[in-house]
């Protein structure tokens, strides 16, 4: 497959994904009606909606804002996770490599623990795991700049190595202090898709957007660090600066990412290779099949989620890893290419 | 304006330490236009550490000034516009083609948020025809041997259009022929492109072969300069070196047993 046809091959990925998701459903709603309905919310068209008010609500309410969620998150792990492979120059980081989930956890085991029993922790997650999630990746960095030299992406991704298992023991003993709290945190970090309207998007939207503009206008600069710190340092780029602009970036919209939907393993690590695999390892091509391939990806899982069990809903983190693994080893298998 | 052209590379008191140690130790010397100058040298003596110094990757004391311009002026860019680095051992990603790392060249000419110009896509082709890769130009960098991969670092740095090159042990992953095939290709390019060549090397017959003048450097000092023929004695390396060694006729370095 030619290069050029790689981004229009993506957009139809994500399309069809997005429209499988607002579709299948318990209730039954066919493409032609959808498309009417979204053609009446459109000015000048003068279309009538065929649905009756129920259904519309179904769609609009409910399925399509979790699709768009499910679009976000998958888009933003992608995303980081193919940024802090470029920046670390490790095929294994991961986005939670500095650690963002562990502070994430944190976060949300002391707001579950210690805020009184009662409070909408729909509401009180989000910003607790956001927070829990900067402050790690900050003293991460802390610990990993006072110490860093030439190998200072070595340096910072041993120190979030270091800050996640402090902050997973805290939040281990504050969970054995706090048995109750458990259940509530437990289903958190298996990762959901919150089905709670279009609030969450609105919440993470921002952030998304943010984090993504600026990965995303790094992507040549990106190229130029696949040769290494010193190298780079010696055709002109502050290797440094760069670092830290795209560790915030994809942290910034990491964490929001993590706050809304807990944590969701494996596609900030799967998308990038497969990607990588198959185009090539250029991060101009790589970073924006990632954002339309993970976005796809992570819709389509959250259907599998949500209909395999139904009307019980499986962890999305599950799905992932289930059907991810074997998905990657394949093309792992019957690729040529190999890791840059 | 002085009558006299300011030398490409000129050192003046250039001192670098590390981690609390001196490194490299107060030295002075000057690279005209041109030129090629070898620094030799026992490991530990430096060598790479000036090289990296002059490359701006490691802070210095003293001067350093590039066609009379003060090197802690220039900035990371003007820097890379005006000195190209062949590393020892170049970091090739393996599924990077080899014409999108020659264009890596270009980076010094493309602004942060930028992309690459017409001219610099003309700079990196020119350059990859320099260097006889227009048929592996489509090729992935791991699938290259030692001396394609030599060409196509080669071609990466020439596409910087700096005027200083920089080569740290350009050839020391190379079997014979493709060395003097690598130096033949680099001297080709000096006298073409009017590049100043600086290198480092450890072979002391071919450091002399190519090199109009030679520096060796031990103990982070230059304790001889001048060209091949005096600097090259045995004497000299057996000293520094702790070798025994015959200097034949032609320069060649020759070690001895016993």
């Amino acid at each position: 497959m030619s290069s050029r046809l790689w981004l229009p091959g993506a957009a139809v990925f994500l399309v069809a994904a997005l429209l499988t998701g607002a579709l299948i459903g318990p209730v039954h709603i066919g493409l032609g009606e959808a498309l009417e309905s979204l053609g009446a919310k459109l000015p000048l068209l003068h279309v009538h909606s065929p649905l009756s008010p129920v259904d519309e609500s179904i769609l609009w309410d409910i399925r399509v804002p979790r699709v768009v969620l499910g679009a976000l998150v998958g888009a933003m792990l992608a995303l980081a996770g193919a940024s802090y492979q470029g920046v670390f120059r490790n095929p294994l980081a991961d986005p939670y490599l500095l650690g963002v989930a562990a502070g994430a956890g944190l976060g949300a085991t002391i707001a579950v623990a210690y805020l009184p029993h009662g409070t909408d922790y729909q509401k009180i997650l989000p910003p607790a795991a956001f927070v829990g999630a900067a402050v790690a990746v900050v003293v991460a960095y802390a610990i990993g700049r006072t110490t860093g030299g030439s190998s200072a992406g070595a340096t910072l991704v041993l120190a979030g190595v270091t800050v996640a298992s402090f902050f997973t023991a805290i939040q281990t003993f504050i969970q054995q202090q706090h048995s109750d709290t458990f259940q509530e945190v437990y289903s958190w970090i298996l990762g959901r898709l919150p089905s709670s309207g279009w609030s969450d998007v609105t919440l993470l939207l921002p952030y998304v957007c943010v984090a993504a503009a600026g990965i995303l206008l790094h992507r040549r600069l990106l190229d130029v660090l696949s040769v290494g710190d010193e190298e780079a340092a010696s055709l002109g780029v502050h290797v440094g600066r760069v670092r830290l602009v795209i560790v915030v970036c994809a942290t910034v919209g990491t964490a929001g990412a993590v706050a809304v939907s807990g944590l969701i393993g494996f596609v900030g690590i799967i998308v990038p290779h497969a990607i990588r695999l198959v185009a090539g390892p250029s991060y101009r091509l790589l970073l924006p099949l990632s954002v339309m391939v993970g976005a796809g990806f992570l819709v389509l899982t959250d259907v599998i989620a949500r209909t395999a069990l139904s009307p019980a809903e499986l962890p999305i983190g599950v799905v992932t890893a289930f059907f991810g693994a074997p998905f990657f080893a394949i093309v792992l298998r019957t690729s040529r290419r190999m890791f840059a | 304006m002085s009558a006299e052209p300011a030398p490409a590379l000129a050192l003046d008191r250039a001192s670098v330490a590390l981690g609390g140690r001196t490194i490299v130790d107060g030295v002075s010397f000057a690279v005209g236009a041109g030129e090629w100058v070898t620094l030799i040298g026992p490991n530990g003596a430096g060598k790479t550490t000036l090289m990296r110094a002059i490359a701006g990757l490691v802070p210095h004391e003293g001067r350093i000034e590039l066609h009379g311009e003060e090197h802690r002026r220039l900035g990371r860019r003007g820097l890379a516009r005006r000195v190209a680095v062949v590393p020892q051992s170049p970091v090739l990603p393996a599924g990077m083609a080899v014409s999108d790392y020659v264009l890596l060249g270009r980076t010094p000419y493309v602004s942060y948020f930028g992309r690459e110009s017409r001219r610099d896509v003309a700079a990196a082709a020119e350059a990859i025809a320099r260097l006889d890769l227009d048929g592996l130009a489509d090729r992935q960098l791991g699938t290259l041997s030692g001396g394609e991969r030599q060409r196509a670092v080669l071609a990466r740095a020439i596409a910087q259009e700096a005027p200083l090159l920089l080569l740290d042990e350009p050839t020391s992953a190379l079997d014979a022929g493709r060395q003097q095939e690598a130096l033949e290709l680099i001297d080709a390019l000096r006298l073409d492109a009017g590049l100043t060549v600086f290198g480092a090397m450890h072979d002391l017959t071919l450091a002399g072969q190519y090199a109009s003048r030679l520096l060796l450097l031990s103990g982070g000092r230059i304790v001889a300069q001048g060209p091949p023929a005096e600097v090259l004695t045995e004497p000299l390396i057996a000293e520094h070196y702790g070798a025994r060694v015959r200097v034949v006729e032609g320069g060649a370095v020759i070690p001895v047993r016993g």
